[in-house]
């Protein structure tokens, strides 16, 4: 196992990403991307469709395979064996623009198989576990239910919870409010600045100007697969240094 | 095998065309029926097309053919395997056929029908000019594909008496004592009236589907 | 019409006919299982990379899809001798309804897991399962319940087309009722009297089926 672990030293990065590249056949999709994310921190990523934010979300935990370059999570190398993957995947937790949870399964046991399958929890551990944190998501009432007799809102906020269920000591968010009708929107929101609140190391593929505003420490802009600006929200906002990003914010703030 | 067998296998051919021609056409006025009886909202009439459906596609085609080739004849009509084929293979046909419309004309969104009757429509102009058509357009893929199964099921005919292809090939066969080779050409000229309408089907279904994206 | 119905023969056949019931389920029973089989190889197969045994499996669906059974079975029981496989007329039924069915497996079971979302798989990725587990814990129930209806339909007409192995004199119910109707003539009492035995079956078989619907795939969809 390519597995170096490091000292628990605040300042070692909890994901790094240097000169990650990755094209799908002869187009590329990430070009030379260099990030860090410290213990704690929210970085919102932003950019026009087809930027390649949710690529490079998807390379953190390997949902993506990237050509060139390398990816630290927690003190481990991502590497491309399936153990090292399956422990980088244990560490961060993942929401989806879709939700994706499991039809065939309650919302209980959708936050309890990972659990018992890969941590190896026994099932009143597991349960246990699923109860408090579908808690805190305040969704508990609706354990029993299966997940399409959920409102999409809801449904999001159990994909919380499930990613939660595993402990994870990052999350990663793509897009989770795109596929919301506007009235849930809010929910779903709340549920992740709790979760901010408490510590968790996040990152966010949105555009919820609003919520990048309040939550995030850094504001990572993208463009044609290369990160084109980062600052924190306030700078960001007010002072956008490059034209591309100067247009984007136009566009996503209605301000023509 | 030579000239003269290949011939007399095209004769069989020529056969399961116009058995499958009559039973399908047959099949179709029959079927209409049966789909408007079905869809007819009165209760016991849809219980029975259902139960005569249900008989059909509940029982083998082959019982089907032998059932009506004995029966007829016990009720005293006198008829030679070819018609008794054909009428078996015309009733089983209506049931299917009418099945897969049943199904197309419930699949018409209802306001097509409450539309129909704001305008004062009756049944026959509703059914005729607002709800078939667009029924039978729904339809057309399995439809086609049923016209596949209907001329494979053809070849049980062979089992009744009636020399179509099938029959043909297996008289062949016990002359020349060839049976792969005689019924890989008999599969072959299956194979050849099939797969275009396969294909054509296909084609109707993906058109749909792209149409009502 | 002077004609009076007698079932005697058909009442002295019964033991014979409830037996070769029982025959019908066997050959529709492993002609099922066979089929299962050759449906689930022909899928892998189907999605290899090799273009040479994509073309071999789509060709084979179409071949017996487009060809009538009666044909096939004949193929087959000449063809088997002649490859050195002697078998008995049952076995060779049972081959040949497994290769029937099986064509229509493969694309009944392709649809099914292409119909499965992607998001699924990932979001079981993401969550640290294995491939094996993504698979067995999260896409095969789905996957089974949405071509259930499809295959379990395509099973009840395969029931139905065992009849057609009475050609090659395998032992079921057909061919029984065959037996007993040349000894008596009495044609349309045996015939109606069978078909009414196989309506029974595929309505047994269809109980079945819904039984393990409503115990396995209950959970609600929209």
């Amino acid at each position: 196992m390519s597995q170096v672990r490091t000292s628990d030293n605040s300042i070692e990065p909890m994901i790094s990403l240097s000169g990650v590249g990755k094209w799908y056949g002869a187009f590329q999709a990430l070009d030379s991307i260099n990030m860090s994310v410290a213990k704690g921190e929210k970085i919102v990523l932003c950019g026009p469709s087809g930027s390649g934010k949710s690529t490079l979300i998807r390379c953190i935990n390997h949902l993506e395979a990237y050509q060139k370059g390398d990816i630290h999570v927690g003190g481990i190398r991502l590497g491309h064996g399936s153990k090292v993957i399956d422990a980088v995947r244990r560490e961060v937790g993942m929401v989806f623009q879709q939700f994706n949870l499991f039809p065939h399964l309650t919302v209980l046991q959708n936050c309890m198989l990972a659990p018992m399958r890969t941590l190896g929890l026994n099932k009143p551990q597991a349960e246990g576990r699923a109860r408090t944190l579908l808690e805190r998501v305040k969704i508990s009432e609706q354990a029993e239910k299966y997940p399409a007799q959920l409102s999409g809102g809801q449904q999001q906020r159990v994909a919380i919870a499930r990613a939660l269920c595993m402990r994870p000591k990052a999350m990663l968010f793509d897009e989770p409010t795109s596929a919301l009708d506007p009235e849930m929107v809010k929910e779903v929101l709340d549920t992740m600045i709790a979760l901010a609140e408490e510590g968790m190391t996040m990152i966010c593929v949105t555009h919820e100007m609003g919520f990048a505003r309040q939550v995030a420490d850094r504001i990572v802009f993208m463009a044609s697969g290369v990160i084109v600006e980062e600052a924190p929200p306030a700078e960001f906002f007010s002072n956008p240094k490059h034209e591309r990003t100067r247009k984007f914010l136009g566009e996503v703030l209605g301000r023509h | 095998m030579g000239r003269e067998e290949f011939l007399f296998l095209l004769t069989g051919l020529k056969w399961t065309v116009a058995l499958s021609a009559v039973a399908f056409v047959c099949g179709c006025v029959a079927g209409l029926m049966v789909a408007l009886l079905r869809t007819s909202g009165v209760a016991i009439i849809e219980r029975l097309t259902a139960g005569y459906i249900a008989v059909f596609q509940g029982t083998p085609l082959l019982m089907q053919l032998f059932v009506v080739y004995y029966g007829l004849a016990l009720i005293g009509i006198q008829m030679d395997a070819w018609a008794a084929v054909s009428v078996g293979l015309t009733l089983h046909a209506s049931a299917f056929l009418g099945e897969i419309w049943r199904g197309s004309i419930e699949a018409v969104p209802r306001g097509q029908t409450e539309a129909a009757k704001a305008l004062s429509l009756g049944y026959v102009s509703r059914m005729k000019d607002v709800v078939l058509p667009q029924a039978i357009r729904i339809s057309l893929p399995a439809t086609v594909g049923f016209l596949v199964q209907l001329i494979k099921g053809t070849s049980l005919a062979s089992i009744v008496g009636f020399t179509e292809l099938t029959r043909a090939g297996n008289i062949i066969s016990n002359q020349i004592f060839q049976p792969l080779t005689v019924f890989g050409i008999v599969g072959a000229l299956y194979f050849l009236m099939c797969c275009p309408l396969t294909i054509y089907g296909a084609h109707l279904e993906r058109k749909f589907l792209t149409a009502s994206r | 019409m002077n004609y009076t119905l007698d079932f005697t023969p058909v009442i002295d056949g019964l033991p014979n006919l409830l037996w070769a019931c029982l025959g019908t389920f066997t050959l529709a029973i492993s002609g099922m299982l066979l089929a299962i089989v050759i449906g689930i190889g022909g899928v892998i197969l189907r999605q290899s990379r090799v273009k040479l045994l994509r073309w071999l499996v789509i060709g084979f669906v179409e071949l017996i899809r487009n060809t009538p059974f009666l044909v096939q079975i004949f193929f087959i029981y000449f063809a088997l001798p002649l490859a050195g496989i002697r078998l008995d007329p049952t076995p060779t039924a049972i081959i040949a309804l497994g290769i029937n069915g099986g064509a229509y497996a493969i694309e009944i079971i392709r649809g099914g897991v292409q119909s499965i979302s992607k998001g699924q798989t990932e979001a079981g990725l993401a969550l640290g399962l294995h491939k094996a587990q993504v698979f067995r814990l999260i896409i095969l129930k789905p996957a089974l319940r949405t071509i259930y209806p499809s295959l379990t339909s395509q099973f009840i007409l395969l029931t139905l087309t065992t009849s057609i192995a009475s050609a090659i004199s395998a032992y079921e119910l057909t061919s029984v009722s065959q037996r007993i109707e040349s000894d008596s003539f009495r044609s349309f009492e045996v015939y109606f009297t069978v078909t009414v035995f196989y309506l029974v079956i595929s309505w047994v078989m269809m109980r079945i089926f819904a039984f393990f619907s409503a115990r396995y795939f209950s959970y609600p969809l929209r």
